[in-house]
């Protein structure tokens, strides 16, 4: 399965939400969707992980990134994740410390930040 | 099993076809589970760093080697010519000659570093070597 994004707006939040393989060929359309957020100036982004079902450390580098670029404007990007296989890739790399990671978009859209 | 080469060119669309291949014969050879998933894992990330090492812009082939060795074995293979490096070093290695090589706007460097550590913390056992024949990843799953 290919990558999919779509993006809707919850409260003042911007929810994206990606479905399919996050790998070294799809996380290019990622980063741009989020580079093109922040740039149309929304700095508190809730990530849906929901629906993907492959993330490696290409995919992990641009959420990474997208969390750079939205600190610079004092915003912050959320992830949305239960998936234990996803979980276990952020907990490896040590990223768990570094996200903020919720059950669901509606806890994401509801924490304080 | 017997042995089943792949061989693909430098292009990141194709380290899913590598990803599927192992992982087909991952479950041929008799892992299951959560293990498939790791296969799948750590597979695509040595084939990433090789697709990256290796350039789009060249002809070479990215070598991907499966043999049944009472599990799975994999060699993923990458030509140039590299310091000779194992392990952590190895991977300081590759993240230098791919710096720059990168499609995109270069913020957001490939993860030399994380891929590695997603290789060790998945895979039994796991070598990666450079060199002067090129980067030699090799992974092995036990039955």
């Amino acid at each position: 399965m290919d990558l999919s994004l779509s993006t809707r707006t919850v409260d003042d939040r911007t929810v994206v939400e990606v479905a399919g393989e996050i790998d070294v060929y799809t996380a290019p359309r990622l980063r741009e969707q989020l580079v093109e957020l922040v740039n149309g100036g929304n700095y508190h982004l809730v990530v849906d992980l929901e629906g993907v079902e492959f993330l490696d450390s290409t995919g992990l580098g641009v959420l990474v990134g997208g969390l750079k670029r939205v600190r610079a404007h004092d915003g912050s990007l959320r992830l949305v994740c239960t998936q234990e296989r996803i979980l276990k890739i952020f907990r490896i790399t040590g990223l768990t410390k570094v996200f903020s990671i919720h059950d669901s978009v509606d806890d994401a859209v509801a924490a304080a930040d | 099993m017997p042995q089943v080469e792949l061989r693909i060119a430098a292009r990141p669309a194709l380290v899913r076809t590598a990803r599927q291949v192992a992982t087909t014969l991952a479950r041929r050879v008799g892992l299951a589970g959560d293990v498939l998933d790791e296969v799948r894992l750590a597979v695509g990330e040595a084939c990433s760093l090789a697709v990256a090492l290796v350039g789009e812009g060249s002809d070479a082939a990215v070598s991907v080697r499966f043999r049944d060795d009472d599990g799975l074995a994999v060699e993923i293979r990458a030509p140039g010519d590299l310091p000779a490096a194992e392990g952590e070093a190895a991977a300081e290695v590759v993240a230098a000659a791919v710096e720059g090589v990168g499609t995109d706007d270069g913020s957001d460097p490939l993860p030399a570093g994380s891929t590695l550590m997603v290789l060790t913390s998945l895979v039994p056992d796991v070598t990666v070597r450079t060199g002067a024949d090129g980067l030699d990843v090799r992974l092995g799953w036990p039955a």
